[in-house]
């Protein structure tokens, strides 16, 4: 069974139709990509994914149960994290105690600090700031301290909303090296990315979404070269990146 | 001791509790502006209970808090369905009502004054808020305090990260209130007479200003604006009538030098190593 089904999703804001009939899965341990113009209803279907925003029809069955109506907080503690759109860390608060947040729900205080450890260890620059407000990090360090964030949730599906947007192409690629690294690790991930190129390079399996409904989807390199998604989504740069790229 | 130094230690006290009364909703984001309201509920239940109902003294000031925090928690949900200004003007509402209804309430003296027969010491009331302080500090150093700051600084993020965002608002409104109605009750009991107008808009607003002034960003903050508030005007006492014209203008210059408080960060301990001497 799959890790997240989503079946017949419909949100509406108002009388705006967001998601129509929405049917995917996430199979457990791949990279699942969602591509699609602004307005397709990608953010959506995360926030749904997640239930910060209420589904006018339709289920979402998460680890085999079923979350439709569950609160976020219930849904974070059985393993949906998401990396919101523009990060969204507390720049008022220090890099710590974003980490920290992270981790509110979990009890195991020792496994927690053993973490932040390992997320120090990897970002250097983190750890060297730890007690000052993250609104001193870059944008890219702000995405790996998001990252960090949502990893300290220990989810069982990562959820990330376009998170190149803004980002130096240095940043992207350590940004990508870092999606496949955990991935390799055995998480699942659902990725909304614009970087279109990129996402197919690195998913499992693509998802395309034109105003709320699922018109293509399948395997990642067959969509690449596909006329109809070339035309509509992907411009000049549709070729798929050549390789996965290594691990910055 | 002198009398007058314990009587100013107990003002200096009770002004400390509704300073914490006050910071614990707005460490959330939230601006009480009717904290005199919920003291007053506290004040009343407390007299009344040991009037009428022979309640001893303890007990009635824990039910006042008790009060307090129950009307809080009732008026909890509609009142934070608002923000900002809003819930400011709401809770000043609020305030408002509760004064107007103990004035026009028969059983407890209405505008004529509700003289309570339990006494409690000076004592009671510093250890009393001792007990406070030291939970409010023990408080501010659990996951609870740091989803409060994290929903103050970002409430959709907190909420896309799984904290309960209304319950922890509702926490720390119910919070506050409950030290706001202990106050109230000690108040009641310590000076063996309640009236309503003791309980209006000037008192609210002064013991917003407190944390304003303190700092709204560790529990020291409230203390200070407290200690600053009550203590100053007493030292300024020799100059007679120009006190409050001096204390105005020293307030206006500590806003000019500190506009978040004087307290920003937290207290440099002695005995707690600061973030900058941890790291190489």
């Amino acid at each position: 069974m799959a890790l997240l089904d989503i079946e017949n999703l419909a949100v509406s804001y108002g009388p705006v139709a967001a998601l129509r009939g929405v049917t995917l899965a996430v199979e457990e341990g791949r990279i699942t990509t969602i591509l699609g113009a602004n307005g397709a209803g990608k953010s959506t279907l995360l926030r749904a994914a997640l239930g910060a925003v209420a589904p006018r029809a339709g289920t979402i069955r998460f680890a085999g149960a079923d979350v439709t109506r569950l609160p976020v907080h219930k849904r974070v503690a059985a393993g949906l994290s998401l990396v919101p759109e523009g990060r969204r860390i507390l720049i008022t608060m220090t890099i710590e105690e974003n980490l920290l947040l992270g981790a509110h729900l979990r009890p195991d205080q020792g496994a927690v600090r053993a973490e932040m450890a390992a997320i120090y260890d990897r970002f250097p620059n983190l750890a060297s700031r730890r007690h000052m407000a993250a609104a001193c990090l870059s944008g890219g360090e702000q995405q790996m301290l998001a990252i960090g964030r949502a990893m300290l949730a220990r989810p069982r599906l990562l959820m990330l909303d376009e998170p190149s947007l803004g980002l130096s192409p240095l940043f992207v690629e350590r940004l990508f090296g870092l999606i496949a690294e955990l991935n390799r690790g055995g998480l699942s991930m659902l990725l909304v990315e614009q970087n279109t190129g990129l996402a197919l390079g690195v998913a499992h399996h693509a998802v395309v979404l034109e105003l709320g409904r699922v018109v293509m989807q399948g395997d990642p390199a067959v969509l690449a070269r596909d006329p109809r998604l070339q035309e509509a989504y992907l411009g000049e740069s549709a070729e798929p990146a050549p390789q996965p790229i290594p691990a910055a | 001791m002198t009398a007058y130094q314990t009587g100013l230690l107990v003002i200096l006290a009770l002004n400390v509790l509704g300073a914490f009364a006050v910071y614990l909703p707005l460490s959330a984001g939230q601006l009480n502006l009717g904290i005199a309201g919920f003291m007053a509920v506290g004040a009343y239940a407390a007299a009344w209970l040991g009037n009428e109902q022979g309640w001893g003294a303890t007990a009635a000031i824990a039910a006042g808090g008790g009060a307090a925090a129950l009307v809080a928690c009732a008026v909890a949900v509609p009142i934070l369905r608002t923000h900002g200004i809003y819930l400011a003007l709401a809770t000043f509402a609020l305030g408002q009502v509760i004064t107007a209804v103990f004035l026009n309430l028969e059983p407890v003296g209405a505008a004529a004054g509700y003289p309570v027969t339990e006494h409690i010491g000076p004592a009671a009331v510093l250890l009393t808020t001792l007990g406070v302080a030291a939970l409010v500090l023990l408080l501010s150093c659990t996951r609870f305090a740091l989803c409060l700051t994290a929903i103050r600084s970002d409430a959709v993020v907190a909420d896309l990260m799984g904290m309960p965002v209304r319950a922890l608002k509702v926490a720390a409104f119910t919070l506050g209130a409950a030290i706001a109605g202990l106050s109230g009750g000690l108040y009641a009991l310590h000076y063996n007479y309640v009236e309503a107008q003791h309980f209006g808009v000037m008192l609210s607003t002064y013991t917003v200003l407190y944390v304003l002034l303190g700092g709204t960003r560790s529990v020291w903050g409230p203390i200070l604006g407290a200690a600053f508030f009550t203590l100053i005007p007493e030292l300024l006492r020799a100059s007679a009538g120009w006190r409050y014209a001096i204390f105005a203008l020293l307030v206006i210059l500590f806003m000019a030098w500190r506009p978040a408080g004087l307290l920003t960060g937290g207290l440099r301990l002695p005995w707690r190593r600061r973030a900058a001497e941890e790291t190489p």
